[in-house]
């Protein structure tokens, strides 16, 4: 079935086909349109969801966490300072390994305040326990977020997952869209059926205890080793999907990189301009290739670097700035995952995009052009810098 | 529950909240618990919630629950939310044909994950309309974090944040009046008790939060021993003075009726209860006469206005 819809109204009908037991809403640009259409998915009868209408978002992820815990398929929807409201939820959540399905739409954090599009607040929530997969574009945030549920829900994983489109650039932006029928979704996510909930009759649990030194440390590698389980479970997903999509998905997507000498890697529909950029580089005989990391967390180190191996130079893109005074989250990852190859490239990082500011095929041509210099000079020279920005005035 | 208390009847019901939790000995909270609990009719299930509180860490320790019933905890200013949610599940499952019987929703929290840091969640999970009960029980501080003033200390109470010295008083401010504040909410039910005589009335007003359909909300008072500064074993007796001093008066408000649940024989003056407890210790040196005065002023008006509004 193909369409035209925004990046919201793709996943706001990804949720109305999957049909979840409970959805908590909240408002807050951009995302607010995926809890008003499933509003109106309520009032017309299509879902038999029950929607709670909270009074924030701290309260959203927390009927969420209670509800699945209940024995409740559960999702939600949010973006920036919602995200930031709801972080000591997040890590509840995770910790109580509920397998939970949250729409981040990507906002730049206050302050100041901003309504446009960078990856502050899910860079933010990073450590907290999250699955996070990251879309380029519409299909992608809708494909995602069905592909989330049976990714979270599986009993050796059991941890919840923040699909992040950018906002506006893809909630907002009307594109063609292939959707599949609601039959093969509902097929495809199944029912919910956890093996331990509130509401079993038979065996009464217990969620959320008091968790002492001699039991934490333990609950904590368990944690730690159903993120690691995750990967190899995205991946047996996205084979699934392929099967009833026709649509490929890896734990990142290699653009033109078979025999690429300088590389990008970023997140997000960045990618589309990057894409351009690397075409023309490649009209023009240079080795140009491109990343796009998809899924962060569990973040692909292993694979990276295997992908990476033959590179001469790489710049990575960040599109929040962490301020940690030494490169973006992406970056840190990045490097650390390079670090094991015996012939590692150049590396640099660029942080760009932030708030909402745009970015350019050229301004990606110059980083490709930066990374053809530092080959040719052997100097990196400053590692870590920013695009975009005006100048300031001396 | 008939309409007549059946204490006899009550008591024979299994504990729903095990012993072997570990508040103190001589603490309100279990008490309270307990008696909410032994409520429910023997057939009905429950989800029980507790905010962080003492009564979350003493009675959820991992790997022991003291719970007889499904439990969950996940923070302290979000309980009302939790319950919510959990409502909120029984509700899509049970339209789904995924869940038997009946399961009732009871969330415990303190004053200060009440008053304070959970009324936001509180006002909202009572506006959505849940099917739930939220028992606050009111220890008047902030108890597991060390004795610290919450809005629902009362005026010149001592606490480690509100501290006595030449120039300190104790709290500042009067207690916030939340009973008050949810029977705003226009909910179904209100109600204003606390764990005394034969518990009836604790009783009957839980029987009345929980299987009144929609939001129900009561406020128990919940003597703490450590944070109060008194002798364990005066529990009764102090709950008794509160009662009849009418610092703590009890009374209900059903369907916007009010509804005066206990009449004092003989009002107490308010020193009487202050003098039971520590924690009012400073109020009564010399020179702090007025501070007596002042909190029986307040108490006096207090009382004036819920005797006008339930008729009595
Ligand atoms: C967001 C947050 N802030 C602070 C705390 C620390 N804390 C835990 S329990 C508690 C006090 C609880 O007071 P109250 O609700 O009155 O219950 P009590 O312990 O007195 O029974 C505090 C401050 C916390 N757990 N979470
Ligand atoms: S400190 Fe007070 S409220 Fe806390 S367990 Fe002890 S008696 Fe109960
Ligand atoms: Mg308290």
């Amino acid at each position: 079935m193909s369409n035209c819809l925004s990046g919201n109204e793709a996943v706001a009908y990804a949720i109305k086909q999957i049909n979840p037991d409970v959805m908590g809403a909240f408002p807050i640009t951009p995302s607010t349109e995926i809890p008003e259409h499933f509003a109106q998915y309520v009032a017309d009868g299509e879902v038999d969801t029950e929607y709670v209408t909270v009074e924030s978002e701290h309260s959203s992820m927390s009927v969420c966490v209670a509800a699945e815990a209940a024995g409740a398929r559960s999702v939600c929807a949010t973006s920036s300072c919602g995200l930031a409201l709801m972080y000591e939820l997040l890590y509840i959540a995770a910790s109580c390994r509920l397998p939970i399905t949250l729409a981040c739409v990507n906002r730049a954090l206050s302050g100041p305040i901003n309504i446009n599009n960078d990856h502050s607040d899910s860079m933010g929530a990073r450590d907290s326990g999250w699955i996070q997969i990251y879309a380029e574009n519409n299909q992608e945030a809708y494909d995602n977020f069905i592909m989330a549920v049976p990714v979270g829900e599986t009993p050796s994983v059991r941890l919840p997952v923040m699909t992040c489109m950018d906002g506006f650039i893809t909630s907002h932006a009307v594109e063609n869209i292939e959707l599949l029928e609601t039959d093969a979704v509902r097929k495809f996510v199944g029912e919910y059926n956890p093996e331990n909930y509130l509401l079993k009759k038979e065996n009464p649990l217990a969620v959320g205890p008091y968790d002492i030194s001699p039991y934490y440390m333990e609950h904590k590698v368990m944690e730690a080793e159903a993120m690691k389980a995750a990967k190899a479970r995205i991946l047996e997903v996205a084979a699934e999907f392929a099967k009833i999509s026709g649509r490929h998905y890896g734990l990142f997507e290699e653009y033109r990189m078979e025999d690429a000498q300088l590389a990008l890697v970023l997140i997000g529909s960045s990618a589309g301009t990057a894409k351009a950029a690397v075409d023309k580089l490649r009209e023009n005989g240079v080795k140009a290739g491109l990343i796009k990391v998809r899924v962060f967390r569990p973040f692909p180190g292993e694979e990276l670097a295997r992908a990476l191996a033959n590179t001469k130079a790489v710049a990575v893109m960040d599109k929040s700035e962490g301020f940690s005074a030494n490169g973006g989250p992406l970056f840190a990852e990045t490097r650390s995952a390079l670090y094991d190859l015996k012939d590692r490239p150049y590396l640099i990082d660029i942080v760009y995009g932030l708030g909402g500011r745009d970015l350019k095929t050229e301004d990606v041509e110059e980083v490709f052009g930066r990374l053809a210099y530092i080959t040719v000079t052997g100097e990196t020279g400053p590692v870590y810098t920013h695009l975009g920005q005006r100048q300031r005035r001396r | 529950m008939s309409a007549v208390y059946d204490l006899k009847r009550e008591v024979e019901k299994p504990e729903r909240l095990t012993g072997g939790h570990r508040l103190c000995a001589g603490c309100g909270a279990g008490i309270i618990v307990s008696g909410v609990l032994r409520a429910l009719e023997k057939e009905d299930r429950a989800v029980i919630v507790n905010a962080t509180s003492c009564l979350e860490v003493s009675t959820f320790m991992y790997p022991y629950t003291a719970y007889t019933d499904s439990f969950i905890h996940s923070a302290f200013e979000n309980s009302a939310a939790t319950c919510s949610g959990a409502e909120a599940a029984y509700n899509a499952l049970k339209r789904r044909g995924k869940v038997e019987g009946t399961v009732k929703f009871i969330t415990f929290s303190g004053d200060g994950g009440t008053y304070d840091i959970g009324l936001q969640s509180l006002s909202g999970a009572m506006e959505r309309g849940h099917d739930m009960v939220y028992v606050c029980y009111d220890n008047e501080a902030y108890m597991n974090t060390g004795i610290q003033r919450s809005s629902s200390t009362p005026r010149f109470a001592r606490t480690t944040t509100s501290a006595v010295g030449p120039v300190g008083k104790g709290k500042k401010q009067n207690k916030k009046d939340l009973t008050e504040i949810l029977v705003a909410h226009n909910i179904p039910y209100a109600a204003q008790t606390a764990p005394i005589g034969n518990f009836r009335d604790l009783h009957t007003k839980s029987y009345k939060a929980i299987y009144t359909e929609g939001p129900c909300f009561l406020n128990v008072l919940s003597p703490c021993p450590r944070g109060w500064d008194y002798p364990m074993a005066k529990l009764p007796e102090i709950i008794k003075l509160a009662v009849d001093t009418c610092v703590w008066p009890l009374y209900e408000v059903e369907e916007g009726v009010w509804r005066l649940s206990y009449m004092p024989k003989k009002k107490l003056p308010v020193e009487e209860f202050f003098r039971s407890q520590g924690r009012f210790k400073h109020m009564f040196l010399k020179g702090n006469e007025w501070m007596i005065e002042e909190a029986q002023q307040y108490v006096d008006q207090k009382w004036e206005r819920l005797l006008e509004r339930t008729d009595a």
